[in-house]
């Protein structure tokens, strides 16, 4: 047999994978095969959970989950030497798949944001923000100062928030657009967040200690 | 005063946080403790604070959740191709 031995301590079914992955010949064509079978029932699964709603059905969606298991069995099969049995194999396998859907659809939603913000998205910034629709005056005032905070920000930090928030472009779409990272603009949120929320406690519409939060995936 | 929870929650920012990358990076290890019923937050503090505050992120948790806890079944061809083949 050809390949690296299985990591000690795999259980059965994961080493099993693994063997059959760096075999050659027959054995890892039927591997590869098993594989691409898992990932695609995986995406079509994910892909019909994330597009639920939204209008994407049939044979698109078929394409998509198509193309995000075709990209994650490559994935897999270029790392499948790395793995180091930190999960199970397909917990593994399976996350690929996952950010392969996730990247293929938030590509597939994006849509050409305008170049100006006009002043309906700004009017919007209340319900993005979550205000209680019950004090009108008090969430026209925290808006104004919202977007007084925004316009300090530097451009990049401008856009992206008002790209994310305002427009509600999904990060992924947004790293399409300015050909970046999911990673790259989260921290760019991350410091207009920061920024945002230091002037508004400077200007007392918050606290300075952030409200405890219900916490999920706990 | 008005009740600004949402939006103080959303403004919050914790040095913890990790990133999407490093989040990313573990999903599969950070799934499988919450699986299993571990701690998975106390473990990766950084990790649990990225998935509440990145909606991206999250939503990529909760797609490799459901796909553990509930993984779609194989279909009655390759089941019966496996059984010929003499695969587990
Ligand atoms: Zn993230």
């Amino acid at each position: 047999m050809a390949g690296a031995t299985p990591e000690p301590g795999l259980d059965t079914e994961s080493a099993g994978w693994v063997r059959r992955l760096q075999a050659r010949g027959n054995d890892r064509e039927s591997a590869v095969r098993d594989l691409h079978d898992l990932l695609q029932r995986g995406a079509r699964r994910e892909v019909r959970r994330r597009c639920a709603g939204t209008g994407v059905s049939g044979r698109e969606l078929v394409d998509l989950a198509t193309q995000a298991a075709d990209d994650a069995t490559y994935a897999v099969l270029a790392k499948v030497a790395q793995f180091r049995g930190e999960s199970r194999f397909t917990t593994w396998a399976y996350r690929f798949v996952v950010l392969e859907v996730s990247r293929k659809v938030g590509r597939h939603f994006w849509r050409q944001p305008r170049a100006e913000l006009t002043e309906e998205d700004w009017n919007r910034l209340p319900d993005a923000l979550g205000a209680p629709p019950d004090h009108v005056a008090e969430v026209r005032e925290l808006s104004r100062a919202v977007r007084r905070a925004v316009d300090d920000l530097t451009d990049h930090q401008r856009r992206i928030f008002e790209g994310a928030v305002l427009q509600g472009i999904s990060l992924d779409a947004l790293a399409v657009r300015y050909d970046t990272t999911r990673n790259a603009l989260y921290k760019t949120l991350y410091d207009a967040r920061r920024k945002i929320r230091a002037s508004l406690v400077a200007e007392g519409y918050l606290g300075d200690e952030p409200s405890k939060e219900v916490r999920a995936h706990e | 005063m008005s009740d600004w929870s949402e939006l103080d929650a959303f403004l919050e920012t914790d040095p913890a946080d990790v990133g999407c990358d490093e989040a990313m990076r573990i999903l599969h290890v950070y799934v499988e403790l919450v699986v299993s019923g571990e701690d998975a937050a106390a473990r990766y503090p950084g990790v649990a604070s990225h998935l509440r505050q990145c909606g991206p992120c999250g939503e990529d948790f909760e797609g490799l959740l459901a796909l553990v806890t509930d993984p779609p079944p194989e279909g009655v061809g390759r089941r019966l191709r496996k059984k010929l083949r003499g695969g587990r």
